[in-house]
């Protein structure tokens, strides 16, 4: 068990658990966090997983948590680690089941006071055309054929069929599109799922949201997104639905025979990996980026159904409803990156598993308009509470391989935050605060509380105060659609 | 006094977790897959009654533990089925053969992603079996 006297204080928002913590580190774990966030940190087992995480063959640098860190299951949740092509190994539970999770945000030019006679219209509208809900079918019916073209183009499939711009793409972490896609890669069963659930939301934690953009911190970069103070903002926050849980699935229990073929000895089977040059890690790894594109394709479809409700319900009232896209994110991801390792530049496998890619100005990946001021990094709140438009920085790629947190984390558990919260009661606080909400399940919604998460602005403060994001804009919800 | 066999959920911070215990392996995995439905609020239709028979094999007993709830998973995602009888047989800890019957699912309240093999291990206590399996929601 981790405590705080086994924590070196790098600076006031880094730490270090050392090498020598347990025999079987490979690196040491570094932790963004506060001093105060430290107390939280140490309520459940991430710290312990994070240890856990650094035993896997390959690994280079640190394993690095965020300071959004919570128990998930093998790795942290906010875990970032890195393993060395082309004999480091991939592991399926260092990305999560939710393959590609991730975050979008469209921007606007529609004003708060033009828009709030319209709140509660747009919140029923949102929910009328973005499908959500347990096992909830998509707006789109894929043939195999179609599915197969899903994988292999993300969201170039998107723009082909009219759901897209080239404006969307540019602006979506790798053009929406990972390549080495291999359908081939994916199960029946994996495909079976994935056919009906195109352009759907999901449950869980998953949402639309309706923001003000509440306050801005750095001009120049929200200018280059088009986030103004007092305009609409819309967030999208879902990943691959049943594809990637199906395929996760299916590598997770393939790698429990490949660990044992390549003689890797695990602390938790959830670990389980395999060489990324091994047949095994490469079919995992063209599986998982065939999920990877059908989450872009989602989120791309999703963003394609919030326009049509804000054009719905806006048409002749409002001048210009039109939803920009200012930048779409993964999550939970497994990339190829070069990165400066003990000041010998690599090729290195980053699984990000509830961490965010946050290049800094002058990245290559990065669209022309965002070179100069770095790539958008979108941390939304629990429900009910603010958001953050954050940048990567130069720092960010020495000190966590380009990345940095991903939303508020969890503190309470689901079982407690039932127990302690009335999903309707819930509601009615929200509503009272001005929030519209609607919500397929009540016990959900109150799984989902805001006092179930930690304080997103702390959170923000420590990756900023680590020097591994800077701000940009401070978003407040106005409507919130759930599962 | 706890009971000869049952289940309960745990604390997890993200996902659920569930403490299964019972006097024998067939018996774990029936409160296991009742356990897993219970989380997931499950309720079937009292009409329409189906059966399913499935065999699974792995490596060990975590292992067929995982592929059994994981098939139940995909039954009701894809079939929308789910089961109140279990009869259950286990051969070698390796072998599984099973007799499902129960009815199309009327209503769900959460969506479980999948089973983990996270710290997942059967171990043997004085009244019997127990594990703890962690589900990603």
């Amino acid at each position: 068990m981790v405590t705080l006297q086994d924590l070196k204080r790098i600076s006031d928002y880094e730490w270090e658990i050392p090498q020598t913590f347990r025999p079987d580190m490979r690196v040491p774990v570094r932790l963004f966090a506060t001093r105060r966030m430290l107390e939280d940190v140490m309520k459940d087992k991430s710290l312990e997983q994070a240890v856990n995480a650094t035993t896997l063959p390959g690994l280079v640098g640190h394993v690095i948590v965020m300071p959004d860190m919570h128990q998930g299951y093998g790795f942290p949740i906010g875990g970032v680690a890195a393993t060395r092509l082309p004999d480091g190994v991939i592991s399926p539970g260092g990305i999560g089941y939710d393959i590609n999770c991730g975050v979008r945000l469209l921007g606007s030019h529609i004003s708060i006071d033009t828009a709030h006679p319209h709140l509660d219209a747009l919140a029923t509208a949102l929910n009328q055309h973005c499908p959500s809900g347990v096992g909830e079918k998509g707006a789109v019916r894929l043939t195999e054929a179609e599915l197969e073209a899903v994988c292999r183009q993300g969201s170039k499939w998107a723009l082909k069929q009219g759901f897209a711009s080239e404006a969307d793409l540019r602006r979506t972490e790798e053009s929406g599109c990972v390549q080495g896609a291999d359908p081939g890669k994916v199960s029946k069963r994996a495909r079976e799922r994935g056919r009906p659930q195109l352009g759907s939301l999901g449950a869980g934690n998953h949402f639309i949201e309706i923001d003000l953009v509440e306050q801005v911190f750095d001009s120049s970069a929200a200018s280059v997104m088009g986030l103004e103070v007092g305009t609409l903002a819309v967030q999208i926050h879902c990943g691959s639905r049943g594809f990637g849980h199906q395929i996760c699935t299916d590598y997770v229990e393939e790698f429990q025979g490949a660990v044992r073929r390549y003689g890797i000895h695990l602390v938790d089977r959830e670990l389980v990996c395999a060489p990324l040059s091994s047949p095994e890690g490469q079919s995992y790894l063209a599986a998982m980026r065939c999920a990877a594109n059908y989450a872009f394709a989602n989120r791309q479809i999703l963003a394609n159904s919030a326009r049509k409700a804000f054009e719905q319900v806006l048409a002749g009232k409002v001048k210009d409803w039109n939803l920009h896209q200012v930048y779409d994110i993964c999550h939970n991801m497994g990339k190829i990156e070069t990165h400066v390792i003990d000041g010998e530049r690599m090729q290195v496998c980053v699984h990000r598993k509830g961490a965010t890619r946050a290049f800094g100005p002058g990245a290559p990946e990065l669209p022309d308009e965002y070179k100069a001021i770095g790539q958008p990094v979108l941390v939304p709140g629990s429900m009910g509470t603010t958001s953050w438009v954050l940048v990567g920085t130069a720092a960010s790629m020495e000190q966590s391989f380009g990345s940095t947190c991903h939303g508020a984390g969890r503190l309470m558990s689901r079982h407690e935050a039932k127990r302690n919260v009335r999903g309707d009661q819930l509601r009615q606080e929200l509503e009272a605060k001005g929030i519209h909400i609607r919500a397929g399940s009540m016990a959900g919604l109150a799984e989902e509380a805001p006092q179930a998460y930690k304080d997103v602005d702390q959170v923000v403060e420590a990756v900023v105060g680590g020097g591994i994001a800077r701000k940009v804009a401070r978003l407040h919800p106005l409507a919130v659609i759930k599962g | 006094m706890k009971a000869a066999f049952g289940f309960r959920e745990q604390p997890h911070t993200a996902d659920w977790e569930l403490e299964v215990w019972a006097p024998d392996l067939p018996t774990l995995f029936e409160q296991a897959a009742r356990g897993m439905y219970t989380l997931s609020g499950m309720r079937l239709l009292a009409v329409s009654p189906q059966k399913r028979s499935i065999a699974l094999h792995a490596e060990d007993a975590e292992g067929l533990l995982v592929r059994f709830l994981t098939e139940l998973l995909w039954i009701e995602q894809h079939e929308k089925l789910g089961f109140n009888d279990f009869r259950i047989s286990i051969e070698d800890q390796t072998n599984l053969r099973a007799e499902l019957r129960g009815s199309t699912i009327a209503s769900m309240d959460k969506e479980i992603k999948a089973v983990t093999y996270h710290n997942l291990a059967v171990e043997t206590t004085s009244q019997g079996l127990r594990v703890n399996i962690v589900f990603d929601v």
